[in-house]
């Protein structure tokens, strides 16, 4: 029988070394700045809603639940740290692997490595700021980068696509892609979904020319995209929520934080009947997170930072693979 | 009917693209955090040789092409149609010129090639990467000139035409790339 090489890791030892001297530097930066680290937990009776994220679920048998209980490893710690943040904790970080089924690529695996952290006080502005500072401090400085840039939602789209994400249609969309030959999915001809049709042209136009020898900062994004931020009024409303890239990758994701309990159980109660119509299987929303906004959430920023991808920039590597000991295939 | 889902995409797959059978060459997963995530595919067209990339949704299903790589050896050519033997079950088919296309001049009898089969017929015939063929037609090279700089064309017995060193002679048998169409030794 041949022997096979699986059992070796795809990241160099090297690598390995880089992972945890970053490591040792984030915890470093967090304790300069008196950010608590905390520790949520990975299994969760309730899962995310949103409808493009697919969680694990698995099955706790045993004392206090002698019939089982279905629990769901997080796709992000975000539900517990803010019953952290409501309990009263201060500004809290977490580093731990999240997870995230139907993800895998050179850029996707299905579990990898989330910094994720709260700053009260801060707006989304405030914790851009912040981000960059951290991001700058881990990269090497051989990348050689400009000072960060920020641009809105609108003003990429309208830079790198020709086309205004707030007022167009699923017909002005399409007409966009076919002009930039990109072939159009024959699932999307059909649908009016307008998230889809922005994240076609974001994926295939605008990501590709984002975070080219500086930090990008993508920001104000269109209310139906809030995820959980909050709104912010004008014309149009844009959600109070940002995403970092660099090289083109979408490294971070953060929010100015809806507080609101009422308008988090419309959203959830909204992406529950979107993953219902989509066919995708019906998840327990989070009750205990709800409770938390209920008492109180303080005013806050957060935001994740995928760490692996991190890695990748600052080790000039071209796939997930080259950065992790085991890839989800060698797992 | 068989189909594939994009979870099942991966380079070399065979799909059915526009009624034409077609490779995939390169799968991506593309997907925001959060937001719908697609396969980003360069795909040949296996009947026109064209790459083009396409983009499905993830989780969408194309159909499955009928095709398969059989090595078959070539026999003969009987002035319309190319026979071939399968060497282990001695299987006979023939190839019209259409699958044979510009490689028809590298086709020497006895040589193994690679038969790209589309529902049982041939699509693309894909001869050996070196091929060993005699020259029937080349000028006298220049007394002396070893050099190989420069060289002249020579006609070979299936009727290709390379370009081979001054010092090469009519009847010699040389060993050609039949991907780049150049000489590389005598045989």
């Amino acid at each position: 029988m041949k022997l096979s090489n699986d059992w070796r890791p795809t990241a160099t030892l090297e690598v390995l070394k880089l992972r945890a001297r970053l490591l040792e530097r984030i915890r470093a930066f967090f304790s300069e700045r008196g950010v608590l680290e905390v520790e949520t937990p990975m299994l969760s009776g309730a899962a995310t809603t949103d409808p493009a994220l697919a969680s694990f679920v698995t099955r706790y048998v045993g004392p206090l639940f002698p019939h089982g209980r279905t629990m769901y490893l997080h796709s992000s710690p975000e539900f517990p740290m803010k019953r952290l943040l409501a309990a009263g904790c201060g500004s809290i970080y977490q580093i731990g692997k999240v997870f995230r089924d139907g993800e895998s690529g050179r850029l996707h695996n299905p579990e990898f490595t989330l910094i994720e952290w709260y700053r009260i006080g801060f707006d989304h502005h405030r914790l851009m700021d912040e981000t960059s500072e951290l991001v700058m401090r881990l990269l090497p400085t051989r990348l050689g980068l400009a000072a960060p840039e920020r641009l809105t939602y609108r003003e990429a789209f309208q830079r790198f696509a020709g086309i205004d994400p707030h007022t167009a249609a699923a017909a002005d969309f399409a007409t966009t892609a076919w002009s930039h030959r990109i072939s159009v999915p024959p699932a999307l001809l059909a649908h009016n979904d307008l998230a889809i049709w922005r994240d076609l042209l974001l994926t295939h136009l605008v990501e590709p020319e984002l975070g080219q020898g500086r930090l990008t900062f993508l920001h104000d994004y269109p209310a139906s995209q809030a995820s959980l931020a909050r709104v912010l009024p004008g014309e149009p409303p844009v959600a109070a929520r940002f995403e970092l890239y660099l090289n083109g990758v979408e490294l971070a994701n953060g929010f100015h934080e809806l507080a609101d309990p009422a308008e988090q159980r419309t959203r959830f109660e909204r992406q529950l009947h979107a993953r219902t119509a989509e066919g995708l299987p019906a998840v327990p929303m989070d009750g205990p997170l709800l409770a938390a906004l209920e008492h109180g959430l303080p005013d806050c920023a957060g935001v994740a930072l995928g760490f692996d991808r991190l890695v990748m920039i600052a080790a000039g590597a071209s796939s997930i693979a080259d950065v992790i000991a085991f890839p989800v295939d060698r797992a | 009917m068989a189909t594939y889902s994009t979870n099942e995409f991966k380079a070399g797959l065979k799909v059915m693209l526009d009624g034409d059978p077609a490779t995939i060459v390169e799968n991506e997963f593309v997907k925001p955090g959060k937001g719908q995530a697609f396969s980003r595919v360069r795909i040949r067209n296996l009947k026109t040789g064209r790459t083009i990339e396409r983009t499905f949704k993830s989780g969408e299903t194309i159909e499955a092409a009928d095709v398969v790589d059989v090595e078959m050896q070539y026999l003969y050519n009987d002035g319309q149609f190319w026979h071939f033997m399968n060497p282990e079950t001695y299987e006979q088919l023939a190839s019209d010129k259409n699958a044979i296309g510009d490689n028809a001049k590298w086709m020497k009898e006895q040589d193994v090639c690679i038969i790209t089969l589309w529902n049982g017929v041939p699509l693309v015939v894909e001869p050996p990467n070196t091929v060993v063929l005699k020259i029937v037609e080349t000028d006298p090279g220049l007394k002396g000139d070893t050099s190989g700089g420069g060289g002249k064309p020579a006609t070979l017995e299936t009727g290709a035409v390379v370009r081979v060193p001054l010092f090469i002679q009519n009847g010699e048998t040389i060993k050609v790339n039949t991907r780049t169409g150049e000489y590389i030794s005598r045989a």
